[in-house]
């Protein structure tokens, strides 16, 4: 049993590698010059390390589920990870349709982002409460990473048309939004390695502290610039909270999930200072030119296909077999709890996208920051409503 | 009504139409020159011609892309409001709700509060938004729909040569063979067209299906959201619920005395108990508590069978058995007993004895048993003593010094005896709970707890949902009309048979990049060019 559990993780860490590989083909492809487009030997090596990742994520994925007996997908890890997976899944497939290069030097990236994202999160193996033990579970879950990754194809073919075309000479509205989301990849970039490298140094301190006139203690990692409201420090040799979690802030674990946040985001800003003092333009303008090859019709096409594709697939997963499920199991088919309710906005908003584009004619660049913002709402869901609005979805 | 002639044909069109119905000729006279505006072949819209009646109006508003476009923005905005803090449904339900988000999210709960925002889904406005939106779905579908449909039923093989050549894709051709029009026919039919022929014009389609994907897929909203409002139908929702303790028989609610269950046993397991569960071990040390693992209900379901007249005694008869497992809800006639809580160890019966203060023995002078689910108010016994449960607190709790019971359930006992026997003179009080044996005063006898049973209580939801099967049938053809409208595409090709030059234009809904390279596979072998995009064309002019 313990052994599946090694394999699985040591077959995570080599596609986690091999795709790090595959993303330096890509770049390689891009590279070439030749005016003339051929499947040379790079392309096929891109494209090949990439399916062996994936295969050995899949390795992951079936030697897990045997070591727990259910399908892993039943937590923050497990779900974000197999995310991850999907999203690599579904490049594949518009690669062999369109074969796009810059699809996988932008996609890769952030599935790998997104997966080294997931195993921040506690990666133990943990049990079913009964609520979930049905194969509601594992065909709810994996409809719905299928569907949200497909549409997470139309970000990354949006945001490459977006970097493409938009005037980088002078700043506008546009130029500051592209910032904005590299801000938000550099931010994501922070978390991950705030987290791992204290993690790796082991830190904890401890505050003790009262929730709700209760006296208990909250575990941080990362040393504490919001400290818990009137908290005490038990640990000796750490640092002591800088300033106090203000008290709208909610929840038992909200002063801990908040100082993650600032540091994150301090972080992220200090390597996007650093990039920019580095490329002495915005990062946005500095990526421009190695797209210049890339057609931004068939990005615009990739982009609305994805949705096409990716619009159906997440509302059987997200709200029909969501809802039989919740039949199954909370005998009811609809709860208004957050997560089902931002599955519906997921829906809601794919369908303005759609109608926008295909009676109103929002093609190109609209169409396009309309892909980011549905992604955005995505990962909103997947993270936000998670570890803020918790409700019956809350893994973590 | 007014008509429009067309002026090569003579044909009388309604009013709107821009494509003549009968021979194809383009009668926007203004737009001469652009490419032709397919959508909805040219056919007279209500929406796009009228507007005059106050009817006219509310038509006009509902069927606009724009306005239900805006409908669907609204409520996602609203959707999102509404997860800004738990609704009414997940606070508990003890808590007043005016105080709860008040005193949990400070001024900002005040005011989500006094807006409604708590029970934002079940308002009024959010509902008349929803309505609103299927609404709209339904009279753009009309709207649109039915001349689309009349207009590609009726659709004329031979099409005005200006119609042709007023296509995005178009090709002229002089010199080509008989034989040559033959291949390319047969070539069509090779992928899969459908042509039709009149005087040597060709009309070959493809398709046509998914030009009703959208409209299909409006359907099926359409049926889910009357299936949403069934529910408010009595009879097509119960929603009621039952606490069954083991060994006990007791009437499903909302049946009208018709169904009865049986709690045989009731099972409960946690992680941590079996071998098997070794691998969840660092996760169960990291969470406060047990985790449990499945737990479900042994029921037998009767029914009662005697005759229907008020007073009579139920006549049970044992229509089903089986287990109620999370997941696993048990059905009978529609009705669906769903394992949703429990109540683990609740007292059923407890046992005492009456016995000196003094005796250090504790020897019984008299022995019972308190069934705590009907206990007794007096228990006399033949040795002249006589017990009485003066009080009895199934949840007994200290509020303010004074006992009190906060519910119904024997979970946690508390009783008052009152003992009177031969030897004392008035009575003799005492008060006794869970670790508790308080004497009223200089107490001759002591009550003393010699034993006690516990039995598990099974929460089960009971529900019938007749709206169901609506609501399925709802979203089944909803997929099927996105699908059908996504993943095909309506092309059509028409080929004018010109006194000495053939014209050959091509049409599809969408995805014009599929349609060229169909065209260019079609042509392959023939001596045709290839069809110009003239719509590029104009762009490079």
């Amino acid at each position: 049993m313990l052994d599946y559990i090694s394999i699985s993780g040591g077959l995570l860490y080599t596609a986690f590698v091999i795709y790090l590989i595959s993303i330096v083909f890509f770049a390689a492809t891009i590279r070439d010059k030749r005016k003339e487009k051929q499947f040379t030997l790079v392309n096929k090596l891109a494209i090949g390390t990439t399916i062996l990742g994936f295969v050995a994520q899949v390795g992951y994925f079936i030697t897990r589920w045997i070591a727990s007996g259910h399908a892993p997908v039943s937590n923050m890890f497990e779900f974000v990870t197999f995310f991850g997976m999907m999203l690599v899944f579904a490049f594949i497939i518009l690669y062999l349709i369109y074969r796009i290069e810059l699809l996988g030097l932008f996609a890769l990236p952030i599935a790998l982002l997104i997966i080294a994202y997931a195993s921040m999160y506690p990666t133990e193996i943990s049990p079913l409460v009964p609520s979930l033990k049905s194969h509601w579970l594992y065909i709810h879950v994996t409809t719905v990473a299928l569907g949200e990754a497909i549409l997470a194809v139309s970000f990354v073919a949006g945001i490459i048309y977006l970097i493409r075309q938009i005037d980088q000479t002078k700043i506008t509205l546009k130029t500051i939004g592209l910032e904005i989301i590299m801000y938000s990849v550099c931010a994501t970039i922070g978390f991950v390695l705030i987290t791992s490298t204290f993690s790796a140094m082991d830190y904890n301190a401890s505050f003790s502290y009262s929730v709700d006139g209760n006296e208990s203690t909250l575990n941080y990692h990362l040393p504490a610039i919001f400290g818990p409201g009137d908290g005490e420090l038990l640990t000796e040799n750490r640092m002591e909270a800088m300033i106090p979690t203000p008290e709208w802030m909610h929840g038992a674990e909200a002063p801990r999930k908040l100082n993650t946040l600032v540091w994150s985001l301090l972080i992220g800003l200090g390597l996007y200072l650093v990039m920019r003092l580095i490329l002495r333009k915005r990062i946005a303008a500095a990526i421009q030119p190695i797209l210049k090859k890339a057609n931004p019709e068939l990005l615009d096409e990739v982009c609305y296909r994805a949705v096409a594709i990716g619009f159906p697939v997440f509302t059987l997963g997200g709200l029909i077999f969501a809802a039989i499920w919740a039949q199954e199991a909370w005998n009811r088919y609809w709860g208004w709890d957050p997560k089902e309710v931002w599955a519906l906005i997921t829906f809601f908003f794919y369908a303005i996208f759609l109608h926008l584009r295909l009676s109103k004619g929002w093609h190109g660049e609209r169409s396009a920051w309309l892909a980011v913002v549905g992604f955005t709402i995505i990962m909103f869901n997947l993270i936000v409503v998670n570890l803020v609005l918790a409700g019956l979805h809350s893994y973590a | 009504m007014n008509t429009i002639t067309c002026n090569t044909c003579g044909h009388l069109n309604k009013e709107g139409t821009t494509i003549c119905e009968k021979c194809g000729n383009p009668l926007d006279n203004d737009q001469k020159g652009k490419l032709l505006n397919m959508r909805y072949d040219g056919s007279s819209i209500r929406s796009k011609t009228k507007n005059r009646s106050i009817i006219d109006k509310i038509w006009n508003f509902f069927s606009s892309v724009k306005i239900g476009v805006t409908l669907i923005a609204i409520a996602l905005v609203a959707s999102a409001l509404g997860t800004i803090y738990p609704q009414q449904m997940y606070i508990p339900r003890s808590v007043d709700p005016s105080v709860h988000y008040r005193d949990q999210y400070g001024i900002t709960g005040q005011i989500y509060y006094q807006l409604g925002f708590h029970n934002l889904y079940g308002s009024w406005w959010y509902m008349i938004l929803i309505a609103l939106i299927g609404i709209s779905i339904f009279i753009v579908s009309i709207d649109r729909g039915v001349p689309l449909y009349k207009a590609l039923k009726h659709q004329a093989v031979k099409r005005h040569p200006n119609f042709l050549k007023r296509q995005k894709l178009f090709g002229e051709y002089k010199d080509y063979s008989v034989d040559e029009k033959k291949l390319l026919i047969s070539k069509l039919k090779e992928n899969r067209y459908k042509i039709a022929e009149k005087d040597g014009h060709i009309l070959a389609e493809k398709g046509r299906f998914s030009r009703w994907g959208p409209y299909v897929n409006h359907l099926g909203l359409i049926i889910f959201l009357l299936g949403t409002i069934f529910r408010f139908v009595p009879f097509m929702y119960i929603d009621d619920y039952v606490w069954v303790r083991e060994g006990e028989t007791t009437v499903i609610p909302s049946t009208n005395q018709e169904y009865y269950i049986e709690n045989q046993e009731f099972i409960f397991e946690t992680y941590g108990e079996d071998e098997e569960d070794a691998v969840f071990e660092e996760a169960l040390q990291n969470n406060s508590g047990p985790v449990p693992k499945h737990f479900e209900t042994n029921a037998v379901i009767y029914q009662d069978v005697s005759d229907d007249i008020v007073g009579t005694e139920a006549e049970l008869e044992e229509i089903k058995r089986g287990e109620i497992i999370v997941n696993e809800p048990l059905k009978i006639n529609g009705l669906a007993l769903y394992q949703d809580s429990y109540q683990l160890s609740e007292f059923e019966s407890m046992s005492f004895k009456l016995h000196e203060t003094t005796d250090e023995e504790e020897e019984a002078i008299v022995e019972f048993t308190v069934d705590l689910t009907d206990p007794k108010r007096e228990y006399k016994f033949e040795n002249g003593y006589r017990i009485e449960l003066n009080k009895y607190y199934p949840e007994y709790e200290l509020d303010d010094g004074q006992p009190r019971s906060i519910s119904n359930y024997p979970r946690n006992p508390g009783f008052v005896f009152f003992v009177y026997g031969p030897d004392i003179e008035e009575q003799e009080a005492s008060f006794l709970a869970i670790g508790q044996n308080i004497p009223s005063g200089d107490n001759q006898y002591k009550i003393g707890l010699t034993d006690f049973s516990v039995r598990d209580v099974s929460g089960l939801k009971v529900r019938k949902d007749l709206t169901l099967p609506i609501l399925g049938l709802g979203a089944f053809i909803f997929m099927i009309g996105v699908i059908q409208g996504m993943y095909w595409q309506h092309r059509r090709i028409w080929i004018h048979q010109g006194d000495e030059k053939l014209l050959i234009a091509c049409h599809t809904n969408k995805n014009w990049y599929g349609l060229t390279k169909e065209i260019e596979k079609v042509i392959e072998g023939t001596s045709f060019k290839m069809v110009e995009d003239q719509e590029n064309k104009q762009k490079q002019d």
